[in-house]
């Protein structure tokens, strides 16, 4: 079923990329946007038939819930507000990557990288980097979002020693990953979250509210990269490529 | 893709390695295939791009249905997949709603 399930994920990734390749072009963007959904249907249902996953119930909450409020927010919002919509979405990305790192972290059996306290060094590597990739997207993308709205003030945040400032953060951030791969300590993983979500608020203040699309832009591919990280971290190649798709392409749209 | 048949081929050879070439494939394939994007298609791509991205929802469901997990991990994965979904279906019909606008001015 593994082997089953790597091959239909395949077809999904494909799917992907047919559906760049289609919203590309004005004549087969509707295609393209076909490709993309079936490519995700295919992903999900291939997922529940894995022989590990089982206790639909919650799953199928968790979807209607979700999908109920995604299909709600798409049909109201004016068409003026998209790109504040849009920096709010990836900050869901950015936090389910968190959460998806955070399970994995406390539960490592369900994805085979070793036991409580004793995941996989590389595992633990990649999980860090998923988790502080995906923290970041978070906290920039509700930071560019309430510069859009007007939530809060588009006028660039700046002070001295700021740059400083979030050098030392960064340094720190890969400390802490260090710190946790030696003793896989709840705490500094939970550290690392704090610290990389703070990353995200400082990076995205002192850039002023014309300047937001770009950074939307830039959002975008870093929650296909906190994607590809998750992927490593639970050796799933459809994340891996879809991640790496996403990631590249909204570089290129940045 | 012939490298990868032939580290295949050989016997020890960490799957990380694997992953990184793939990884490393995908992204060139990312990059070429939108490098042409109608400047007009950068936000119906973009919020395609989105709803793909939240295919993350596949790590959240197997630990949402992990038969030994613990209660905490499932709420956490339980959040995941409900923001991913939020993500998959609010992406793709905005993309949808975008596209149809761009029809009508035609």
């Amino acid at each position: 079923m593994e082997n089953f399930a790597a091959l239909i994920y395949v077809i999904s990734s494909v799917l992907f990329i047919l559906a760049l390749r289609g919203l590309s072009h004005p004549e087969t963007a509707r295609q393209g946007l076909n490709f993309g959904i079936a490519g995700m249907a295919l992903a999900i249902f291939t997922t529940l038939l894995l022989p590990n996953v089982g206790g639909y119930f919650w799953i199928v909450i968790a979807i209607a819930l979700g999908g109920g409020i995604g299909t709600v927010i798409a049909n109201k919002i004016e068409m003026t507000a998209l790109p504040q919509l849009m920096a709010a979405f990836h900050s869901l990305v950015g936090l389910s990557a968190v959460f998806v790192a955070a399970a994995a972290f406390h539960n490592p059996e369900s994805f085979g990288i070793g036991t409580q306290d004793d995941i996989h060094l590389v595992s633990l590597i990649e999980m860090s980097i998923g988790l502080a990739i995906g923290a970041i997207t978070f906290t920039g993308s509700l930071i560019a979002w309430g510069k859009l709205q007007g939530t809060i003030s588009g006028k660039p945040v700046t002070f001295g020693g700021q740059h400083a400032l979030n050098a030392a953060l960064g340094v720190l951030l890969i400390l802490l990953i260090i710190i946790l791969c030696a003793g896989e300590s709840a705490v500094i993983f939970w550290m690392i979250a704090l610290l990389a979500l703070s990353l995200g608020v400082l990076m995205i203040i002192p850039i002023g509210g014309a300047d937001m699309p770009v950074i939307v832009s830039m959002l975008n591919s870093y929650s296909g990269w906190a994607a590809a990280g998750i992927g490593f971290t639970l050796h799933n190649n459809l994340l891996i490529i879809t991640g790496a798709l996403v990631g590249a392409s909204g570089a290129i749209l940045s | 893709m012939s490298a990868v048949l032939i580290m295949a081929g050989g016997a020890a050879v960490s799957p990380l390695v694997f992953q990184l070439a793939i990884f490393v494939m995908a992204i060139f394939v990312g990059y070429y295939v939108v490098w042409s994007v109608t400047p007009a298609l950068h936000t119906p791509l973009m919020a395609v791009t989105n709803a793909i991205s939240s295919v993350i929802i596949v790590g959240a469901v197997i630990a949402l249905g992990a038969a030994d997990a613990s209660g905490f991990s499932k709420f956490l994965a339980f959040l995941g997949v409900t923001l991913a979904s939020v993500n998959i279906f609010g992406g793709f019909i905005i993309t949808r709603r975008m596209l149809h606008m761009f029809k009508k001015k035609d």
